[in-house]
């Protein structure tokens, strides 16, 4: 719940190029009354200089000048609406061939994830390929909006042959029915995007806009037990707060109050949590999402990317982890290889020892390979220069999950999720 | 008694990358322009260290034609809060003849701020420049990280950015690099406001409705300033405005308004159906205009 008592919803999409998914989040923003004047008149401008007939909604998400003249989305974009009740952040991501690492990026930080398929296609291994990207990132909530319905004579059979079509990959993943709704829409008409569509009287089920609003944080939430990195010790050193330290950072998956009997990682000592403090307010107890500082009632050693937990539940520690790796930059990883593995807020040497197998992400299994290249995922060990404390990424994402940084640029190349 | 923290996302989000900016980094600074968005920054970092004082400097680069208001107001929130403040001026730059001053009816020392911004950082070896954009301003700006590299250029490649999955923030940079980082990125205007109404935050007086002399060019307000070009038939009158971003006097637009209150000005934004950037002019120039001047260091 945000300040104004609003909730927020965090939403990734994902659609092949011409599945219409930048029009569906444009028609969204549109009928959100989200674009300004000025927006609409841009749109307005651009559809008309290239010769179109219908205002091109797509034109309000497709943010780069390479894009605009490709005509395609190239990376993550955010973009940014409301409604009376609710917040929504989206992760706008491109459907072509760099999919699979803009997808996990942009879901990563998603809790409902929108598939469209495109009517006259019906289900195409893109379609398999985003579900099993949701599935792999555990995400709460799919939505699979069947668009372009107008293109079908907003054909009821059209909308079945595919529902029935997708449910075989529901049954593959670990997905149960209720996380995932079937919606058939036109984002270009405005067909059950934010009002109900009088073409489709038989379907009987909410609009886009009405489901994404009956969702609640809460229920999208995963339930878990407390981890608090610590992110930065605070040490104020002035004569009100002179033995003051506060160890900060946010807190996850579960609440922390004060009194609790807490474990420290690595070093395994045990304290009480003597105060929780946000800002110049002193708290009995926070919830997970938090952002806050606490201090314990004993002097105890502890430094950034140590863990505090809760004494009754203290995560795994260990040098060697079996985790599936998601790859997203174009050097291949390869066994053998050194990187710096970032874990939440903690770093530390990995180097890989196996890569056991790629895994084909329509849903097809597995086969050998002594490298996995930019978008391919697999199952890779690792051995470590210290022992991290974590959980399976099944029950705890934050806690399960690591990306790797390679010593070269620096840069982010893999995504780790724990097994 | 049991007061139990339920957390504001995008607040807990904000004040977490600012721990982690601190805590990832040598020399970080931020970057205060006296507008609403740094002066959002820089309550989210008091709340990041409390009871600690914020850990690092304020940059302000300072291209001579700010509002007058702005800079009263920026000397007392230094003064206020004990922080360190340092100030570089675009007019120094001009003088040692880095940059050349724009001619004309559009001419504005809003682009030459980046030529200044970049010595500071050289000067001072910053390592993290925090800023306050945020990715709804602008289309270019919506694909925007939280953490941001920058080369010894101060350039911007958009098709060579760190994914940046979950939480986690890679910050991790050789010499000479440098990295922005963006704490309210996924803020919207909107969500500044209601911020600093419910913090009851103070901010600079131009923000409320104020009588002013402007004058109308290409159906925007611009004020009537001797730093602001004029043409001898633009004619000036007196308007109850106010701004909605504070930068330089010759690229913000005023909007006619009765917003005297906090209130008043949340009210208006909900109602608002012109965006923030709409009343920025340097934007106006070409569509592509903001993400052209990124690739150039621009913040």
């Amino acid at each position: 719940m945000d300040i104004q008592g609003r909730k927020l919803i965090k939403i990734a999409t994902a659609g092949s190029v011409d599945d219409g998914k930048s029009t569906l989040i444009g028609r969204l923003l549109y009928d959100t009354k989200s674009l300004t004047t000025d927006k609409i008149e841009a749109i307005e401008r651009s559809s008309k200089q290239r010769g179109y007939d219908y205002l091109d909604f797509s034109l309000a998400t497709d943010g780069l000048v390479a894009e605009r003249e490709q005509g395609i989305t190239i990376d993550v974009a955010h973009i940014y609406f409301n409604t009376e009740k609710t917040n929504f952040i989206v992760a706008d991501t491109p459907g072509h061939v760099e999919y699979t690492r803009n997808m996990v990026t942009g879901a990563s930080t998603s809790q409902v994830a929108i598939i469209l398929i495109d009517a006259r296609k019906g289900v195409i291994e893109q379609t398999y390929r985003h579900f099993f990207i949701a599935n792999l990132l555990r995400i709460s909530h799919v939505v699979v909006a069947i668009n372009k319905m107008d293109l079908v004579n907003y054909d009821e059979e059209t909308f079945l042959k595919i529902k029935s079509d997708f449910d075989v990959l529901v049954e593959k993943s670990d997905f149960s029915e209720d996380q995932i709704t079937f919606i058939p829409v036109s984002a270009l008409k405005g067909e059950n995007i934010a009002s109900k569509s009088e073409e489709m009287p038989w379907y009987v089920g909410n609009t886009l806009l009405d489901h994404l609003e009956v969702l609640e944080p809460e229920d999208l939430q995963e339930s878990s037990v407390a981890r608090f990195p610590i992110q930065y010790v605070i040490r104020p050193k002035t004569e009100a707060f002179h033995d003051f330290r506060g160890f900060s950072g946010k807190l996850y998956g579960g609440s922390l109050k004060v009194g609790d009997e807490v474990t420290l990682l690595p070093s395994l000592n045990t304290s009480k949590i003597k105060s929780i403090h946000f800002f110049d307010q002193e708290i009995d107890e926070a919830a997970p999402g938090s952002s806050i500082a606490v201090t314990l009632e004993t002097e105890v050693d502890l430094s950034r990317g140590d863990m505090l937990v809760k004494s009754s539940h203290v995560p795994q520690s260990e040098k060697q982890i079996s985790a599936t790796i998601c790859q997203v930059n174009s050097k291949a990883l390869r066994v053998g290889a050194k990187y710096i593995l970032q874990h939440g807020v903690n770093r530390v040497l990995a180097k890989v020892d196996q890569i056991e197998a790629k895994i084909h992400t329509d849903f097809s299994g597995t086969e050998e390979t002594d490298q996995l290249k930019l978008n391919d995922i697999g199952k890779v060990r690792f051995r470590l220069s210290k022992p991290i404390h974590f959980d399976s990424y099944k029950d705890n994402k934050s806690n399960g999950s690591f990306i790797l940084i390679e010593e070269g640029d620096f840069d982010t190349v893999s995504v780790g999720f724990i097994d | 008694m049991n007061n139990l923290l339920i957390p504001n996302p995008k607040e807990a989000e904000s004040i977490h990358i600012i721990r982690e900016v601190a805590a990832q980094f040598e020399r970080p600074v931020l970057l205060f322009s006296g507008g609403k968005d740094s002066i959002t920054l820089v309550r989210l970092a008091q709340k990041a260290f409390y009871p600690a004082k914020i850990p690092f400097p304020l940059l302000h680069v300072d291209t001579g034609h700010n509002f007058p208001e702005t800079i009263e107001f920026r000397d007392k929130l230094v003064a206020e809060l004990g922080l360190e403040l340092i100030v570089r001026n675009v007019q120094d730059s001009i003088d040692q003849g880095k940059v050349r001053e724009e001619r004309g009816r559009y001419s504005s020392r809003n682009s030459l701020q980046t030529t200044t911004l970049l010595d500071a950082i050289e000067e001072f070896k910053f390592d993290a420049c925090i800023g306050g954009a945020r990715r709804d301003e602008e289309k270019a700006r919506a694909k925007e990280r939280v953490f941001s590299v920058r080369d010894d250029f101060g350039q911007w490649d958009e098709k060579n950015q760190r994914p940046e999955l979950f939480d986690m923030l890679n910050g991790k940079i050789h010499v000479g690099q440098n990295v922005r980082c963006f704490p309210i990125s996924n803020w919207t205007e909107l969500d500044v406001w209601e911020y600093i109404k419910t913090e009851n935050i103070e901010i600079p007086s131009i923000y409320f409705a104020h009588e002013r002399e402007v004058f109308f060019r290409d159906g925007m307000i611009w004020t009537a300033n001797e730093h602001v070009f004029r043409e001898p038939h633009e004619e000036v009158m007196v308007k109850m405005v106010r701004f909605r971003t504070v930068g330089d006097m010759t690229c913000t637009a005023a909007v006619l308004s009765e917003a005297v209150s906090l209130d008043d000005v949340v009210g208006e934004i909900r109602e608002s159906t012109i965006s923030e950037r709409g009343a920025r002019i340097d934007d106006k120039r070409s569509e592509a205009a903001m993400e052209t001047r990124k690739k150039v260091g621009y913040f």
